[in-house]
């Protein structure tokens, strides 16, 4: 090889790399991605519109907002409210935190389903259909925020969880609990928007909140993400979970099936070949005979 | 035409003989019968209030344990105590030791029922059981679910017992040349059964390796799969030592005197793949123990309970298997594998009910009708274990 086509050669590998990286950055800035709402919590002031307007989406139980005094106690979502919000009373004051489904990029609940009842969505939604769900209630058991809820009365009953209004999704709608917020305290959007807001707010005001947008990470990262002056673990939140998606817990036992499957049967049919000792009796009477 | 009729003739003979054979037979008011029956119908019952008002009228079910008696006690334990079909088949068919032989068929019986009834518990306790053929059929596939894993090895195991056992039952309804061609499936039957029954007991302890922020960390560990997996070998043979006792006494007139003398021979045998399993057994847990460095756990309350588990049932009853074989002592060989059985549905309680969600306030309890239900199970297991032994040849008779 002479100088000339050394550098032909090197450039040609030099920009085999170009357009290679450019395939990527195209691929990266994909108009579908996942989508998610950002929940800035210094701006909530605890309406509880959101909890009306899903309720009332979903034909579940309406909470009087006004009298019944719910913010007293901390609250879960349940089989009968998708959503809730909850007062934490912190050293910066009152907080509110709304609860619903975070919608895990890589969801345990999806990946624990047998039959593909919940099911993430290309959209970032995860879904549940009950024509497929045989109630075994494994998502419940896997999901690590325990937002699956099922209806204990009622002989068909339903895992009830926030779907993040996929079907208003579909027809270019916001989601129900996002349209009603007065002060703008829940943000929609694709995942990589709202983390540029989510930065922008934690850098712009450093005092006003804490350095931790949670979401961005947990459990390999949700759909959902929240913002707060306080850290996350004095609101509720569990700080304990770790960034490792939740199907990757199962992942290397599943992987393990096959070769048990293929392996074990062949080391079996070995081994009973092995004790087989028909042979060796014949082989004694032979001699026993001479 | 001809064979036409010699085939309706057969047909009409042989349900003559099935009628004649499911007519009860012996005394009716023993108190087996006493207690049992009451249990069924009242079972019945609250099975009735189960599928018409929901779980929650009759079970302590909550959010926080959409597991409770029913998958825990039943599905969990029953299923690892029922594991020593596949050791037997192994030690017999594919070791071929054939000391053991005689214990075969009565091993395989027990598993088979065990599956049958303790993994059909599981559509009881089904929000929606109508779809329970959802992942056996049509298309919605979970192939990345460790259910989807289980419930399908549950179904192949349970042919594959079937075929296993249904020699014996050709042999009953005296058909030769079909019992000649079933016996010719066992070898194949034996090795895919063992195949499924490592996944699948495994299977059901991977089913909480995404409960990790729940278990108590003295329970929770990557390697629950294979814990569960080794548990289940001394699980079933403590099991078969200690059905073995009962029938040994109850049904001791259909077991034949060689089979009877060389009973004893075969406890020792057992109790001795017991002891060495369950040291093993200690032995992962404890490295796993060490590995996860969980000293600091140990003098809690917590740490305490697990104690009570890995000590006292596992590690306990392991000396007293090892003691017994040593000196032939058959009534510690028995204790100990009453012992064994208690300390593994101890372990199948802790990760699915009581080490689990253990920090939160309204721990789960099964209610009454929860543990009828579980009773009525097992007795109506019983009845149709009795009703098989009396009338087919499974007991060795020589």
């Amino acid at each position: 090889m002479d100088r000339r086509q050394f550098f032909i050669a090197s450039a040609t590998v030099a920009a085999g790399g170009v357009p290679n990286n450019n395939i990527k950055a195209d691929s990266a800035k994909e108009p579908k991605e996942f989508v998610g709402v950002l929940v800035d919590t210094t701006r909530c002031i605890g309406c509880r519109s959101c909890e009306v307007a899903c309720s009332t989406t979903y034909n579940n139980f309406v909470p009087d907002t006004n009298v019944d005094n719910a913010l007293e106690g901390v609250r879960d979502t349940s089989d009968k409210q998708l959503t809730v919000v909850n007062r934490y009373k912190t050293d910066k004051g009152d907080v509110f935190v709304k609860k619903q489904c975070l919608h895990c990029w890589q969801p345990a609940c999806a990946a624990a389903c047998l039959v593909n009842a919940m099911l993430k969505t290309k959209e970032g939604p995860v879904t549940w259909d009950g024509d497929k769900c045989m109630g075994c209630r494994f998502c419940m058991i896997s999901c690590p925020f325990d937002i699956p809820k099922f209806e204990y009365s009622g002989w068909n009953p339903r895992i009830q969880k926030c779907s993040m209004c996929y079907e208003r999704l579909q027809n270019g709608k916001r989601p129900a609990c996002v349209e009603s917020c007065p002060t703008d305290a829940l943000m929609f959007g694709q995942k990589r928007e709202l983390m540029e807001v989510a930065r922008h707010r934690v850098y712009s005001y450093p005092d006003k909140y804490v350095r931790h947008i949670y979401g961005e990470h947990e459990a390999g990262g949700t759909g959902w993400l929240y913002l707060s002056a306080v850290p996350f673990e004095k609101l509720g939140f569990r700080t304990d979970l770790g960034t490792t998606p939740y199907p990757e817990y199962t992942r290397e036992f599943l992987i393990s099936v096959p070769l048990v499957e293929f392996g074990v049967p062949a080391f079996l049919l070995a081994l009973n070949m092995l004790t087989d000792r028909k042979d060796e009796v014949r082989e004694n009477q032979g001699w026993a005979d001479e | 035409m001809n064979s036409a009729a010699a085939f309706t003739g057969e047909l009409k003979g042989f349900l003559r003989f099935l009628l004649q054979e499911l007519k009860p037979r012996g005394p009716w008011l023993t108190p087996f019968n006493i207690i049992s029956i009451p249990t069924i119908i009242a079972g019945l019952a609250i099975l009735y209030f189960r599928f018409t008002l929901g779980l929650g009228s009759v079970t302590n079910l909550s959010q926080q344990y959409p597991f409770g008696f029913w998958i825990g006690f039943d599905v969990m334990t029953g299923v690892a105590l029922a594991g020593g079909s596949y050791v037997v088949c192994f030690v017999v068919y594919v070791l071929r030791l054939e000391k053991y032989h005689c214990i075969v068929k009565v091993t395989v019986l027990n598993g088979l029922l065990a599956y049958i009834f303790y993994s059909g518990a599981l559509v009881l306790d089904l929000g929606r059981p109508w779809h329970i053929i959802n992942p056996i059929i049509g298309n919605s596939f979970g192939y990345n679910s460790v259910l989807f894993l289980v419930s399908w090895h549950f179904l192949l195991y349970m042919t594959v017992l079937f075929v296993e056992f249904s020699p014996t039952i050709a042999e009953w309804a005296h058909w030769k040349k079909l019992q000649t061609f079933l016996s010719s499936l066992t070898l194949g039957a034996v090795i895919i059964g063992i195949t499924l029954s490592m996944l699948h007991q495994s299977g059901v302890g991977a089913m909480f390796l995404m409960a990790k922020p729940k278990i108590h960390p003295l329970w929770y560990s990557e390697y629950i799969p294979l814990l569960y997996f080794v548990s289940s070998i001394f699980a079933g043979l403590a099991m078969i030592i200690f059905e073995g006792t009962i029938s040994s006494r109850i049904f001791s007139s259909l077991i034949g005197p060689k089979t009877h003398h060389s009973h004893n021979d075969i406890v020792l045998g057992l109790a001795k793949g017991a002891a060495i399993t369950m040291f093993v057994y200690y032995f992962f847990l404890a490295f796993i123990f060490m590995h996860g460095d969980k000293w600091k756990l140990i003098s809690t309350p917590w740490g305490y309970w697990y104690l009570v588990e890995v000590i006292g049932f596992v590690l306990v009853p392991c000396f007293m298997f090892a003691y017994g074989v040593r000196n032939k002592k058959l009534g510690v060989i028995r204790v100990a594998s009453i012992m064994t059985i208690l300390g593994v549905i101890l372990n199948r309680q802790n990760i699915c009910l009581i080490a689990y969600n253990w920090n939160i306030a309204n721990k789960y309890y099964p209610s009454w009708q929860e543990i009828v239900v579980t009773l009525m199970v097992v007795f109506v297991e019983i009845w149709v274990f009795r009703w098989i032994v009396t009338r087919m040849n499974v007991f060795s008779r020589e």
